[in-house]
């Protein structure tokens, strides 16, 4: 099989019983894998709540390694949007031409140096230093602080040990805490400044709320983005046509990223808590259990999607769930998708092929399921 | 040539000019407040959310399925809602009023 083929590890549940079950560390999870009722549920917040216990309603749970509530993820309506209308204006910046300019010199440096390369990493060596590097951007902090990001790993919480890893959680959360007070010690134009002067109903932000947003920020654009940008690289290395194909028409980028979003589905579920005993698919699900909307199943229902297995880089009509859907959907999604569409841009006109070298797949174990999300590593080299 | 007008959620009226495209991407090229276009017009994202004007309802046509799909989850959904990054800019558009639903 090619490295850049991902096949759906839902396909006979969707379509037999609408539904899967797992167990995640003794706190089962009903995960909803149809289009029309994963943003059926997604929208349902009353009955399917965010605000539960912080960390319950990441899948694998993080309960056992943090208490600090991340915002406005684990925070539910009407306060949900309160919270949100604080951070959209930051998290919306992207869409600017003078934002855009800025991720692109960064973006760029990362390809200059694959293209300088004989062979190049690219999870730990491309994809982490561009993330990395634009997370700087994102929080209008220095360049340099990239570099510890980086010595970090691919994911704040999981390490190649462990998918819960306490150390390396608090490693994030120590850093977190020192960037906060010195922002209150020396406000500037960051992020951390931004929340420390906000307020919520009349009140100041306190500190733990500023944490929780910061941590957001931190966990969820890290390895989502890195999965997608990694994965998009596999698709163009084995697909050389297709960079040609956005050099001659860059006006189908936007068409190739959402479709490679929808297709690598870079975060497969997102877990909710069950407010009273109702049903999902004729299922039941019972009061004060977990429910998760599975947007990588959803992506590829074939109730919705034209050869839902394939890479279609134009598809036109894309109502995929890859960003969440609703009042939750991600806040970094403005982010990430001008990181693709750049991407994309610069690797249309700068690199002429990619020869993947070396592949070990990064396979998520779901209980009954086994989903491919990305690579553990991919050794390619760029061609000129 | 299309006369197109948009008001904002703060009351603003803004009429714009265009000849093709979509209305989300009209509306994103003159800076209309509340219309984002997050997925460049894929019906993907909900960000161009509008309310048709009742008496333009006859040249804007009717929603396709994917689009009533992606508008039945949505809050502030009414009978007028459309998304613009549906709608084609073309003659048959001149003069209608969309409301920015955010």
């Amino acid at each position: 099989m090619k490295a850049s083929e991902f096949s759906d590890a839902f396909e006979e549940a969707r379509q037999e019983k609408g539904i899967g079950k797992m167990n995640d560390q003794n706190d089962p999870v009903t995960m909803v894998l149809r289009h029309k009722e994963v943003r059926k549920c997604a929208h349902n917040w009353k009955t399917f709540q965010s605000g539960a216990e912080p960390g319950r309603i990441v899948i694998p749970s993080e309960v056992n390694i943090r208490d600090t509530r991340q915002i406005p993820f684990e925070v539910d309506p009407p306060m949900h949007k309160t919270f949100r209308d604080i951070v959209d204006p930051w998290f919306k910046r992207p869409l600017e031409a003078d934002y855009q300019n800025g991720l692109t010199k960064i973006i760029e440096g990362v390809v200059a140096k694959a293209l300088n390369s004989n062979s190049i990493e690219i999870v730990s060596e491309f994809s982490l230093p561009l993330q990395s590097r634009a997370l700087t951007y994102l929080l209008n902090t220095p360049y340099s602080d990239a570099d510890l990001w980086i010595s970090w790993g691919t994911h704040v919480f999981r390490s190649e040990d462990s998918d819960l890893d306490a150390g390396k959680a608090n490693i994030l959360y120590d850093y977190i805490d020192k960037e906060i007070d010195r922002a209150i010690e020396n406000p500037s134009e960051d992020l951390y400044s931004m929340l420390l002067a906000s307020e919520v109903n009349g009140k100041k932000l306190t500190k733990e709320e500023v944490k929780g947003v910061i941590i957001l920020t931190f966990s969820g654009g890290r390895d989502t983005v890195i999965n997608a940008v990694t994965n998009s690289i596999s698709y163009f290395a084995e697909h050389p046509k297709s960079l040609e194909i956005i050099k001659e028409k860059p006006e189908m980028i936007n068409n190739a990223v959402e479709e490679l979003v929808r297709y690598f589905s870079p975060l497969t579920q997102m877990g909710r808590v069950v407010t009273e005993d109702t049903h999902v698919c004729e299922h039941a699900v019972k009061a004060d259990t977990r429910i998760s909307l599975c947007w990588a199943s959803a992506n590829r229902d074939e109730k919705v999607f034209e050869n839902p297995n394939e890479v279609v880089l134009d598809r036109k009509i894309n109502p995929h769930v890859g960003f969440g859907f609703s009042h939750h959907n991600c806040l970094g999604a403005t982010h990430a998708r001008q990181i693709l569409r750049i991407l994309l841009s610069i690797l249309s006109k700068e690199v002429t092929s990619i020869e993947v070298l070396e592949a070990k797949e990064n396979i998520e174990n779901l209980d009954n399921f086994e989903r491919k999300i990305g690579f553990d590593s991919l050794t390619v080299k760029f061609n000129k | 040539m299309a006369k197109i007008t948009f008001i904002t959620s703060d009351n603003e009226s803004v009429t714009v000019e265009g000849t093709s495209g979509s209305v989300m991407e009209l509306a994103v090229n003159n800076n209309i407040k509340g219309i984002d276009g997050d997925c460049g017009g894929v019906c993907s994202c909900a960000t161009c959310h509008v309310y048709v004007a009742p008496d333009s309802v006859a040249k804007t046509g009717e929603a396709s399925e994917l689009e009533n799909d992606m508008l039945e989850f949505d809050d502030l959904t009414n009978e007028y809602s459309r998304l613009s990054c549906q709608l084609q800019v073309s003659e048959d558009l001149d003069g209608v009023i969309f409301k920015v639903a955010k």
